[in-house]
């Protein structure tokens, strides 16, 4: 099993690489980017706290797809309600930031270290959390909850959202491939060794009588 | 297609305006017309088609692009009609044409015949009003093989030992399997259980002009974009388009029946998109809004004449409301599964589809299925289990680990009516049409509760069995939320205790008909939408006999 998702993997690296690489080069010149909501500095900020929450390690990551750029964009369409919290949860942040590291200017321009430090301050549900599976999927929280917990669900939907869609996330669908979901919207069995395998559905009878062979 | 429709004006007096167009309305629109019969139907969601059902999880989850929406349209709910309800969201329901249908997970069960004489088999149970269909399997077997014929269900017939009879079989052979369904398939036989393939509403052979399955894997909560799952949208409404007999009228929200000085009812009073109100005059209403919309209206419909609101003289209409019990049990394997691909579901067992309540000490029964119903964005949010990181390294590794190796086990059971469950109208909170909200009051009766513990029980058993790595259950507790909206104005002979008679007839008004989860006299074992279906296939054959007797003439 292990190595059919390899072989897979394996056979779209280049694409997926190649998604990355122009994700990388656009976060690269920011100049360039015209942004709907955030300052050029807040989505610097922004850029490096959702890759505090996705980091791009063996696969990629919040930065190769592009979650920066989705969220700006959320911001202005369907979770406009939340601009208030990214413009006061931010300061709050840099807050922390110069609590925990005094030399340390701003998020973006912490070491990881201290970034995860900083994140793991942030995050009060971590300590207490209960699976609850959101019936039906995934629906917004509330506007009134921190930052840290709004910026982690729009982290997720901007790296896991459907790459056709047109809110700018999952480029390249480097998320889906990151958690080896095949990219494309139409599959035939079989879809996994183990239904490959299957011989054929027959009834209880058949199978006690093959028991007693 | 939408060209072929009549356009009929509102003065025009038709034979039946219905109301609601999803699972039970777009058959009866199909039936009516196809028999000659003129019908508006009007349909408080948009006309959206297959361009317009993408795998957008922001999109259709978040912004509801299929779905009531809390913004225009708030709820509120309170455990006990002693309490104040308090704003929250308290039900999803299909708001478009083809209603829920276009969205559900297509598991396609029929009831079987105890779930229409339980009652006098086992006797009353406390805190509960169960009581027995005036109707009898036997008198819906006909419909149900209407349903999978004419609406399209692939199933094996004769799979399950516990299976009631039927006079014909699936008109196609099951949807392939799924990993999900091997697994289950083993465990469940290892453990003396009798899995077979599942009935499912989703083509799996082409058929009357629609695509098979593409196993796409965003079935449950989003509308199918090749027409494969078997919607009233993309089965009935184009028959219904074809006759030239059925105008379906879109973003027209009925907020009021209207009611002549004789008592009869005379038309159905709507919203248009820009909030105009007009009157659609016709000869018969039927109401096909779904199990909460229903008797809202109802409600809304109050005059002097009628102060207690619509056909409710019983006091039922909103009462007894069952959601269906249910439990979640995950469990995530070492090989890859894949179940993101496809369908939900191709295997079940119904084992427990009637339990002693001797022997468990609590009345109930259901069934399980294996599925995988998550797609990826509520993967990542709801899917991994206590404990696993929230962010960071860890986390994007349980996700690349989990996702393709995950799947759960449902358990669906049955829910006792209670009185006191239902829905009606807030006195405080209103709609952005300035109506009265939806208001859910809600509490389990306790075994129901009893009953999902126990459902999930054996899901564990049968996750032990097929060797999961990692198996836990979602905390199970009183519902306060519904997608099952059942029993609201239910079916009986007696009209002190039930709102419609076995014709769909209200007992109070001789023109006005309920066909939809409401008139469910009990919820069966999870699984509604085969027996609305069903019901609004022999309620328009019913409602066609009165009408040619003339019995809904004035």
């Amino acid at each position: 099993m292990a190595a059919l998702g390899a072989t897979w993997t394996a056979a779209h690296w280049p694409a997926v690489v190649a998604a990355a690489e122009h994700a990388h080069n656009a976060a690269l010149f920011p100049e360039n980017q015209k942004w709907e909501f955030f300052t050029s500095a807040e989505a610097e900020e922004v850029g490096a706290l959702a890759s505090c929450i996705i980091p791009t390690d063996g696969t990629p990551g919040a930065r190769e797809a592009g979650v920066v750029y989705f969220i700006d964009r959320a911001l202005t369409t369907f979770a406009a309600d939340d601009q208030k919290t990214y413009r006061q949860g931010l300061p709050e942040i840099q807050k922390r930031v110069h609590e925990l590291f005094p030399e340390v200017p701003l998020f973006s321009a912490a070491t990881p270290e201290q970034q995860q430090a900083v994140l793991e301050s942030l995050d009060e549900a971590s300590a207490h959390s209960v699976p609850g599976r959101p019936r039906g999927g995934f629906r917004p929280g509330s506007p009134a909850q921190p930052l840290f917990e709004t910026l982690r669900m729009h982290t997720i939907a901007g790296f896991l959202i459907d790459p056709d869609s047109d809110h700018k996330g999952n480029r390249g669908g480097v998320g889906w491939v990151a958690i080896g979901r095949e990219l494309g919207h139409s599959f035939q069995p079989p879809f996994s060794q183990i239904d490959k395998d299957y011989p054929g559905w027959q009834p209880a009878s058949a199978h006690k009588d093959a028991d007693k062979k | 297609m939408k060209t072929d429709q009549p356009k009929y004006k509102t003065s025009d007096v038709v034979d039946f305006v219905i109301v609601g167009s999803g699972a039970a309305g777009g058959i009866l629109a199909k039936e009516l017309s196809t028999n000659g019969f003129s019908v508006v139907v009007l349909e408080q969601g948009p006309y959206l088609t297959e361009k317009d059902f993408v795998h957008d999880e922001i999109k259709v989850l978040a912004e509801d692009l299929l779905t009531n929406k809390p913004k225009l349209q708030p709820n509120t709910f309170r455990k006990t009609p002693q309490d104040k309800a308090k704003p929250q969201r308290a039900l999803v329901y299909g708001r478009a044409v083809g209603g829920t249908s276009n969205h559900f997970t297509a598991n396609f069960w029929r009831f079987h015949e105890i779930d229409f004489k339980e009652r006098g088999k086992i006797g009353a149970v406390a805190g509960s009003t169960l009581v027995d269909w005036p109707i009898s399997y036997a008198d819906l077997e006909p419909y149900y093989t209407k349903v999978e014929w004419e609406v399209g269900v692939s199933g094996l017939a004769g799979a399950s030992p516990f299976d009631p009879p039927r006079s014909r079989p699936y008109p196609m052979p099951p949807l392939p399997v799924k990993a999900n369904g091997v697994i289950f398939e083993r465990a469940a036989r290892k453990l003396g259980w009798n899995p077979f393939p599942a009935p499912m509403a989703i083509l799996s052979q082409p058929r009357a002009g629609r695509s098979a399955c593409m196993n796409c894997g965003f079935c449950l909560s989003f509308g199918c974009e090749v027409g494969a799952k078997s919607s009233s949208l993309a089965s009935m409404i184009p028959l219904a388009e074809k006759s030239g007999k059925c105008e379906i009228r879109p973003n027209s929200y009925v907020h009021k029946i209207e009611i002549d000085e004789k008592g009869r009812a005379n038309g159905a009073v709507y919203f248009d998109e820009k909030k105009n109100v007009h009157l659609q005059k016709a000869k018969a209403v039927i109401l096909s809004a779904n199990g909460a919309e229903t008797p809202r209206l109802l409600f809304l419909s109050a005059s002097s004449k009628f102060p207690d609101g619509l056909a409710n003289s019983s006091g039922y209409v909103g009462k007894n409301l069952m959601f269906n019990t249910g439990a979640v049990s995950i469990g995530v394997f070492e090989e890859q599964t894949n179940d993101y691909k496809g369908f939900a579901v191709s295997r079940i067992l119904h084992d427990f589809y009637e339990l002693d309540a001797q022997k468990v000490g609590f009345y109930g029964g259901g069934g399980l299925d294996a599925r995988y119903d998550m797609t990826p964005i509520g993967f990542a949010m709801g899917g991994l289990p206590a404990g696993t990181p929230r962010w960071g390294r860890e986390f994007k590794a349980a996700l690349a680990h989990n996702f393709t190796r995950t799947f759960e086990i449902f358990g669906h059971g049955t829910s006792l009516p209670v009185m006191n469950n239902g829905f009606d109208v807030d006195p405080d909170v209103r709609d952005a049409w300035g109506l009265p909200a939806l208001r859910l009051t809600y509490k389990d009766h306790p075994d129901d509760l009893k009953l999902a513990h126990w459902l999930a029980d054996r899901s564990m058993e049968l996750l032990d069995a097929a060797g999961a790595k990692q198996k836990w259950t979602y905390p199970i507790g009183e519902q306060q939320f519904g997608v099952h909206l059942l029993g609201t104005c239910r079916m009986g002979d007696d009209p002190k205790t039930s709102v419609i008679n076995s014709d769909h007839q209200t007992h109070d008004i001789k023109n006005l008909f309920l066909c939809d989860g409401s008139s469910l006299t009990t919820g069966g074992r999870g699984q509604p939408t085969m027996t609305i279906m069903a019901l609004a296939f022999r309620a328009a054959d019913r409602i066609m006999a009165l009408a040619k007797r003339g019995d809904l003439s004035a």
